[in-house]
């Protein structure tokens, strides 16, 4: 591997351990989440009611790691920034593994 | 601007898987035909990146929250195409995985933040540097390529959401889906995104053009020869 590229690579392990500010920070300056993502309680306290269609599919699909949090909705501090950091890596490494696949395929006849 | 499940109605989000993936066939095809094998340990890392730089919510004190994207960062380095492939990869690993984003909005995530943000950003670099070899100017135009791109997928996300009252509300006039008008969803998407999300894309985008000019200016793709640019 070239010098650059390790260096690069540690640079985004380093920006995969620094994640959890991504959470710290609008945990510290009461920031809900962004426009347009609420779930149904938060649209019901918005509007007063929930649309009838988005309600039916809005839960269509049960992600294995939802938010980035295994340890569910109720989880403590810790546990989330845990789970974030796990989340950083296990995208990283998806990430890396769907490009190899499509690299192989798309660069076959190189060596 | 992840657009969850349940917001946007089929016949929104239908047409935009089908535009999603007719540009992923041709962003494949001309992957193969500008890059090559050399250049597959940078596409992992552009992916990475991208998932990775998503992560860092940025909170407006007491409202919401936002992130940026680095399509735009990708499209420079790598080329519009490209960054079409990495960024799309992440959405879709969001979206399956973390439930960030909608598996029926794939379409229209991808079409925001994979399709319009690179080649919006890829655009405004070509326009703002023109044939100049100045410095300045070119960092100038990798900020607003940063900026102007992020502010594009926001404003693309906001329509998707502001034409659903209008497009699918039920017999009483109640919306189905997204309950927002255009007349809300645009000014309360744009102004978080001009006023600081698209900044923080603008800056990050300078910063790490400067730093692929130090350290290996060669590999950048919006800097190589003008025959390029028709792309």
């Amino acid at each position: 591997m070239k010098r650059l590229e390790k260096k690069l690579w540690l640079w985004l392990f380093v920006m995969a351990v620094l994640s959890p500010l991504g959470i710290i920070l609008p945990e510290k300056f009461g920031a809900e989440g962004a426009w347009g993502e609420w779930g149904v309680d938060a649209l019901e306290k918005l509007l007063g009611y929930v649309p009838v269609c988005l309600k039916k599919t809005v839960d269509i699909w049960a992600a294995p790691i939802r938010n980035y949090n295994f340890g569910g909705e109720g989880a403590i501090l810790s546990t989330r920034i845990v789970s974030y950091i796990v989340s950083a890596f296990i995208g990283i490494v998806l990430a890396c593994i769907i490009i190899l696949i499509i690299s192989r395929l798309l660069f076959k006849h190189e060596k | 601007m992840h657009i969850p499940d349940g917001y946007l109605s089929p016949q929104t989000y239908i047409p935009l898987y089908g535009a999603s993936i007719a540009v992923w066939g041709i962003a494949l095809k001309k992957i193969k035909e500008e890059l090559s094998a050399k250049h597959v340990p940078y596409l992992a890392m552009a992916a990475a990146f991208s998932f990775l730089v998503q992560m860092f919510n940025i909170p407006v004190p007491g409202g919401t929250t936002g992130h940026a994207v680095g399509a735009g960062i990708i499209a420079l380095l790598l080329g519009p195409w490209t960054a079409v492939i990495a960024v799309s990869v992440v959405l879709i690993i969001q979206a399956f995985v973390f439930g960030d984003g909608g598996i029926t909005a794939i379409g229209a995530n991808c079409f925001n933040m994979a399709i319009v943000m690179p080649f919006v950003a890829y655009w405004t670099f070509n326009l703002i540097k023109g044939f100049s070899q100045n410095r300045v100017r070119i960092l100038v135009a990798a900020f607003l390529s940063g900026y102007v791109g992020l502010a594009a997928a926001a404003f693309c996300a906001a329509f998707m959401f502001g034409i659903q009252p209008v497009i699918a509300s039920g017999p009483d006039g109640m919306p189905l889906y997204a309950p927002y008008p255009l007349s809300i969803a645009i000014p309360a998407m744009a102004i978080e995104h001009l006023f600081l999300f698209s900044i923080v894309e603008g800056v990050m985008t300078v910063a790490l053009l400067k730093y692929f000019l130090k350290n290996e200016s060669t590999l950048i793709y919006a800097m190589r020869e003008a025959s390029r640019e028709e792309a």
